[in-house]
């Protein structure tokens, strides 16, 4: 008999090899592969808990991609979760990495690779803009000026104005720590 | 076995600083990998990130996988590899252990809500890079971009079909990946 503990165990294990493997053009694309399968498919956490989940994985240092499974693998299993979702991974990459620079040279001048890829890199693009748009919906209808506006303004400040994003989320944190504070003192 | 040593060193330092994920690596790995200790060269350099970008899994792991493996090997992709990705793993779960544990606080709450909203407007930032990449072939926003219609037909196709149909991505990652093996050339 498989206890239901390591039923989970294998089944983060597959599903994270899964997820990584298919993380063309970028980390980004895990948070909607998250929500697909563990949250519209097994409803194992919320919606709102992936949005707490991703926005710590994006403060933290390091790829946001293997953060986030590793911090999925930890609410669900506790610590061996994060590593087995963590090894999962990060292990696809490493492997396809290792196979594709013995050949580097013929890979990178097929046309049918790149073609392969640059199809599958609009794909990636609307898988984005698709999470975008249902994320920024979710919040938008939290009806917080403040929260709703922030959003436009992280944009502004990192695409056109390229601040460094460790300055943006220090500022917006103490931007917070301010209005509470504030907040606080008026009810006194 | 110093060089391994350095190796770690090095990829922990890149990890540790990479706030930001992505394309906030680059230049980190740049100057620690190409000008510091001179292990690649500045064409070996621009191929990495070729490649990376052309393999699944973020461009700081793959990146780190193939320095690794240049220096020292299988173990040395494994320890670069470990070094640039340890940090950001530890601190994820120190975070979310605190955040949890004090939920209560109005100011935990208040930033997480804060943290929330700014990592959105990330998120659609690195999406606004990805979308110039994809439709225009350029990373910043240039009167000099030309249209590529058959990717804003893919994306245009693709976007539809999430939202009308939410279908599966690994199965539009598979059929976007042969239709353009087929159609683009």
């Amino acid at each position: 008999m498989i206890s239901q503990r390591t039923k989970l165990y294998i089944w983060l294990l597959g599903i994270n090899l899964f997820i990584s493997t298919f993380t063309f053009g970028g980390g980004y694309v895990v948070v909607p592969m998250i929500r697909k399968y563990f949250v519209s498919r097994k409803k194992l956490f919320s919606e709102a808990e992936l949005v707490d989940m991703a926005a710590i994985a994006q403060s933290s240092p390091g790829a946001i991609a293997i953060n986030l499974s590793t911090l999925v693998g930890f609410r669900l299993a506790g610590m061996a979760g994060a590593v087995i979702s963590c090894i999962a991974a990060v292990l696809p990459s490493f492997v396809i990495l290792i196979f594709i620079s013995m050949f580097y040279a013929d890979f990178s001048a097929n046309p049918l690779v790149i073609s392969v890829l640059r199809g599958m890199q609009a794909g990636v693009a609307a898988l984005i803009v698709d999470f975008v748009v249902d994320m920024s919906m979710l919040l938008i209808k939290e009806r917080s000026l403040f929260l709703t506006l922030l959003i436009p303004t992280a944009f502004l400040a990192n695409f056109i104005f390229e601040i460094n994003v460790a300055i943006i989320l220090i500022a917006s944190c103490f931007l917070c720590f301010v209005r509470v504070w504030l907040n606080e003192r008026r009810q006194k | 076995m110093g060089e391994l040593w350095q190796l770690l060193l090095a990829f922990l330092q890149i990890g540790l600083f990479s706030i930001g994920g992505g394309y906030v690596i680059i230049p980190f790995i740049q100057e620690l990998a190409v000008e510091k200790y001179a292990w690649i060269s500045q064409q070996v350099f621009t191929d990495i990130i070729t490649i990376s970008q052309m393999t699944p899994g973020p461009l700081a792991v793959n990146t780190s996988t193939f320095v690794g493996l240049r220096i020292a090997g299988i173990p040395g992709a494994m320890i670069a590899t470990f070094g640039c990705v340890i940090s950001g793993v530890g601190i994820s779960i120190l975070l979310y252990r605190f955040i949890q544990r004090y939920n209560k606080s109005v100011y935990v709450f208040e930033t997480l809500n804060v943290l929330r909203a700014v990592s959105l407007g990330l998120i659609i930032s690195a999406a606004t890079t990805i979308l110039l990449l994809t439709l225009l072939g350029i990373s910043e926003i240039s009167m000099a971009a030309k249209v590529d219609w058959i990717a804003v037909a893919f994306f245009a196709v693709s976007l539809y079909v999430l939202r009308k149909w939410k279908m599966n991505p690994v199965l539009l990652m598979v059929l976007t990946g042969i239709l353009g093996g087929i159609v683009i050339q």
